[in-house]
Parts: C-alpha cells; structure tokens; sequence
C-alpha cells in the first residue's frame, strides 16, 4: 500500500499570535462574567482607603508624621493599597481559576486539543490576568487622584509599577497553581503568603516600626519591592537607582515565572 | 483502470506509551486512510483514550512511529492539530459561555476569522440540532445534547480528521441514536473519522475498519464482517438453563460435537452455521433449555473469542 504524503501541512503561527488566541478566549468569558467580581475587585481598596485612609489617618496625622516621612498616612497609605490590590487581583486570578481551567470548566483541556500549546495557554491567560491587574489599578489610581491621595505626577507610573507588581506574582503563582492537585493548597497561599506579605512590607506602618532583623526579610519580598515603588512615584521621592532594583527585582521575578510556566503547564497538560 | 491509492492520514508503527512502569499502549501499528470511519474496540482501560490523545498530539508517544498528515505530533503538533477535530472522552464545555459562544471562542483558537465562525457556527448548530438552544447556556442542556455540541464544536475548523472518543458513551439509547446518525452523516460527506469504543454496535454501525484492542495491544484488525468471519461463526445459538443444571448441560452440550462453545454465569453460546439445526441436536440429547434463541454473529462474540471476556462487565 503506497504512503502518498497528504499534501504539507501549512506553517504554524508564531507564539505571540498563539498567545493572543488564547487571550481572546478569556475576554470572551469575562464578557459574560464580569459583573459578579467587579464590586469585589473595587470596592475592597475603596473601603481600605476610606477607612485607614480617612478614619484611622486623622488620628495618626494628630500625633505627627516625622516617621512617614512628613506626609499624610493617606497619602502614605494610599499607594501601598495600589500595590495590594494589584498583589491581590494578580493571586486571586492566577489561583483558582488556573486550577479550574483543568479541573472544572477545562478551558484549558478544550485549547490544547486546538492548535495552542502548553506555553500558549499558559501566556495567553496570564496576559489576561495582567490586564485585569491594569485595569484594576487604573481605577483605583484615579480615585487616588480624586482624594488627593498622590502628591507627584509621577503617579501615573504607579499603573505600570502596580502591573508589573502584579505580573511578578501572577507569573510564578499561575506556573505553580496549574501543577496543584487540591484547590484547598491555596489557602495557604492567601493565609501564610499573602497575609503577612500585606501587613510586614511597608503597607500599614513604616519599616522602621519593625524589628532590624526582619528588615532583609521585607526588603526580599516583592511586595515590598513593589509598595516601594509606588510610594516613592506617588510621593515624587524614587530615585533612579532605587527604581531600577525595584523594576529589576520584578521583572526578574515575572520571567522567572513565565520560564516556569511554560515547563509546568506543559507537563500538566502533555501527559 | 486505476484505482487511486488510498491516502494514509495517520500511520502508527510500534507505537507504545507509557505512564512510569505501567503500559497504556504497547506496540501498536494501525494505518488511517482518508475518507473512512476506522475504529478502536475494547473495554475499559484498554488504552484507547491513551491513543487517541497521542493522535490528538497533546500525549508524547514514549517510542514508536507516529505520523499524523505527513507530520510528526511532537514538532509539527501545531499544524497537525489545526487540522485535527477533537471529541474527547470527557465534554470540555465552558459552561458559563452559551452554546453559541462555545463554538465562537474555539473557532478563534484556529486564528479563523470572526464571520467565518459566526457562519459556520449556524451551519453546525443546525447540522446538531441545537439552533433553538444557541442562546442559552450549556450547563442545562442533556448529555446528548453536550455530546452533539462537542462535535460541532470539533468541526468549527472543517477538520481533515475528526477523533471521537467515545462519543455516545453515558448517553440513553434514543440520544445515541441521534449522535449516531449524525457520525453517519459526517461519514456519508467524506469526513475522515476515528473512533472509539466499548458499544459493539456503535462500531458495527459506523466503523468501516476496526482494530480490538484489549490490555495496550491490538488483538484483531479488519473490517467488521472481515472479524466476524475470521473469529466468530454465521449463527449464535444462546441457550439458559435452569442454574442447579447449568454446568451439567454446558458439559453435556461440549461432549456434543465439535463447535466452539462459550459458558457464561447465566448462558451457554454454541457458535455454529446453522443454530436451528443445532438446537435440534441439542434437544436430541434431551436436554430441554428454559430459553433459547438464534441471533447472528457479533463482534461482541469476536471479543470474547479473542480474549476470553466480554467487552462491558
Ligand atoms: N495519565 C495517566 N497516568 C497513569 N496511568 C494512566 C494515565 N492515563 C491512563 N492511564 C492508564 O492507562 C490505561 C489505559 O487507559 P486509557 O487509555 O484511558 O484506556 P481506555 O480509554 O481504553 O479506557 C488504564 O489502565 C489507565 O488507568
Ligand atoms: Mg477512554
């Protein structure tokens, strides 16, 4: 029996094209299911804000603000929330909704018998989830300015600061989160992460209410590395130097990540 | 005349896969020509699904040959699977998009253009059956009616093969018979397909060729009619007996002549040419069945031939 070749397949798309195909698929959905999860995403760091911004502000405000640095606890409070919130939109997208797309709706079981890729999947969603960050931080960012909560201009860099904040979690959590066999490993992540992460990294209090020796602890986080930057746009006082090892410390994190992520989801994925 | 050669699509050659020191699939060599209905037979756990997936290039072969278009499925399994349409065993519905929208958000994965989906997504809704249900979500539909939108969705990119994994499996008869009429539609077009299952009669009725897969191999390869001939007889005559004189009519009926026969729990099975005539010979012994009856040969029966169990337990 003669094996005639069918006729070539045609040349696959390239990965950036790949990556956006399977962005598109998210957007869709979120389409349809933006309404239940916007209140959450906004309305958390409002009430922070207003709250410890405005309530507990004017009491700190009353006993001086030397250890802040001379400015208002809003305006020192404020761009650490901007980088919670982008800490938190980045572990909440990139927990329970990758492990779901195996588990549950299979959106990612349903791509990878299409052209999509391990890796593709894998970028396309986090793509997604870093505009989600944006987005959330472009809101919060114009309430900041709203309240009077920036004093520098500088502070429209705090969106891509606060995107790339998020990015730097969501890459390595969603490499992780996609290899996790019960969902319930992630109330780890919110509980023993995430919670410390948000009250010891500058958030609430400044670094010098803190032991010394936890001091490299904090500066190793990311978190911090991203309240830092934030603050220091928000405020107008980042310099150059303390810019590029934030950016870097990040940026770093996120490729990490990324490398990660194309190795995890093809081994959960190609079994 | 010259009669075209037949166009091999997938052709498999010792192809094995393995999970840790189990075998799924050992060694298997099968070849797919375009335009018919090929089909893997076997029960559960044979490692059916395990082919499938490596076919569908989403399941790296641990050695063997596998070609799929002319390609091979770890390097060019991007292009191949732009032209493959999946059914997998399991529905990968996004229940929280509506019908519609399932079949619009997988068009977009082929990087087809938007009003060629919105197209097509009418043609194969229709083709299913599903256009009143377009709008609504899927999370109530029947599972026959999921199972139907799966194949559309599979075929949103006009695929060169179509890989059913079992495709009517869970389903009740009357909603079987609707996706089984519509395979045979897709087959009647030309649609190349591969299928699997553990229902005889879904591949009877649909497979042109058929390989019997049982624990990672293949035990028989050919047509149905080619299998049944090669290991089974025309005529199946079952007999029951009252349970206290099972076993004792099984040995009376062995000594009687030289057919094969096959005792189960609850019935004895003569495979013979012709059942009424062997019916008679039975009743000549004096053995009086409580029931009997003459059915044609099966491919269930060529299982049970080939391995000496029956393909649903
Ligand atoms: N990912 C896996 N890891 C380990 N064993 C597997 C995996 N997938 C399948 N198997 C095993 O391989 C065998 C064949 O499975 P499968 O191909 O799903 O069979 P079938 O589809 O014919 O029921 C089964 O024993 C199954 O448990
Ligand atoms: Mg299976």
């Amino acid at each position: 029996m003669g094996v005639s070749p069918p006729a070539a397949l045609a040349p696959a798309p390239g990965s950036w094209e790949l990556t956006v195909r399977s962005l598109r698929c998210w957007i869709v959905v979120y389409r349809r299911t933006w309404r239940s999860s916007i209140w959450s995403s906004f309305l958390g760091p409002l009430l922070y804000l207003g709250a410890m911004g405005f309530g507990l502000g004017s009491l700190v405000d009353s006993h001086g603000t030397a250890a802040l640095g001379g400015v208002s606890y809003l305006r020192f409070l404020a761009p650490a929330i901007l980088a919670i919130q982008a800490m938190q939109t980045a572990v909440g997208e990139s927990t329970y909704p990758v492990f779901g797309s195996v588990k549950w709706n299979k959106i990612y079981i349903a791509a990878q018998a299409s052209p999509l890729r391990p890796a593709d999947i894998y970028r396309g969603h986090l793509l997604f989830n870093t505009l989600r960050i944006a987005m959330n931080s472009a809101v919060f960012l114009i309430v900041m300015a709203a309240f009077g909560a920036a004093r520098s201009p500088e502070v429209v860099l705090g969106l891509p600061a606060a995107t790339l904040l998020g990015l730097a979690f969501a890459a390595p959590i969603g490499a992780w989160a996609v290899t996790v066999k019960e969902g319930s490993s992630f109330n780890y992540v919110f509980r023993f992460g995430m919670m410390p992460l948000m009250l010891f990294s500058a958030t609430f209090f400044p670094l010098s209410r803190l032991p010394g020796w936890l001091l490299p602890v904090a500066y190793a986080t990311p978190l911090w590395q991203g309240v830092a930057l934030c603050r220091g746009l928000s405020l107008g006082t980042l310099t150059a130097s303390a810019a590029a090892i934030h950016v870097g410390y990040l940026a770093a994190l996120s490729a990490l990540g990324i490398w990660a992520g194309g190795r995890t989801y093809r081994r959960r994925l190609y079994v | 005349m010259l009669r075209r050669v037949p166009e091999v699509l997938v052709r498999a050659r010792g192809l094995t896969k393995r999970f840790g020191a189990f075998t799924a699939v050992d060694g298997i060599d099968f070849d797919l020509f375009r335009g018919e209905a090929f089909g893997f037979l076997g029960p559960n756990g044979a490692g059916k699904s395990s082919t499938m997936r490596m076919i569908g290039c989403v399941s790296p072969p641990t050695s063997g040959e596998l070609t799929i278009l002319g390609g091979d499925p770890v390097r060019d399994g991007v292009a191949i699977r732009g032209r493959l349409g999946v059914v997998p065993q399991e529905d990968t519905l996004d229940i929280e998009l509506t019908v519609r929208e399932n079949l619009l958000v997988y068009g977009r994965y082929f990087g087809l253009p938007r009003k060629l989906i919105a197209e097509r997504a009418d043609q194969l809704l229709e083709f299913v059956q599903l256009t009143d249900r377009a709008d609504s979500k899927v999370d109530p539909l029947s599972g026959g009616m999921k199972r139907r939108l799966v194949i559309a969705r599979s075929l949103v990119n006009d695929p060169d093969i179509l890989i059913l994994d079992e495709p009517t499996t869970g389903l009740d008869p009357q909603a079987r018979h609707v996706v089984w009429d519509r395979l045979y539609r897709l087959k009647q077009r030309g649609v190349t397909l591969i299928l699997t299952t553990h229902y005889m009669d879904e591949a009877e009725q649909l497979c042109d060729r058929l390989v019997v897969m049982d624990r990672a191999r293949i035990a028989a390869a050919g047509t149905p009619r080619e299998l049944i001939e090669a290991y089974s007889s025309p005529e199946v005559l079952e007999l029951r007996f009252a349970p206290e004189v099972h076993e004792a009519a099984a040995e009376k009926i062995k000594d009687l002549g030289t057919e094969r026969i096959e005792a189960t729990a609850d019935r004895i099975m003569l495979y013979v040419d012709d059942g009424d005539e062997a019916l008679e010979r039975v009743r000549g012994t004096g053995l009086e069945p409580l029931a009997s009856f003459v059915r044609r040969s099966t491919l269930e029966d060529v299982f049970l031939r080939l391995t000496g169990r029956r393909l649903i337990d």
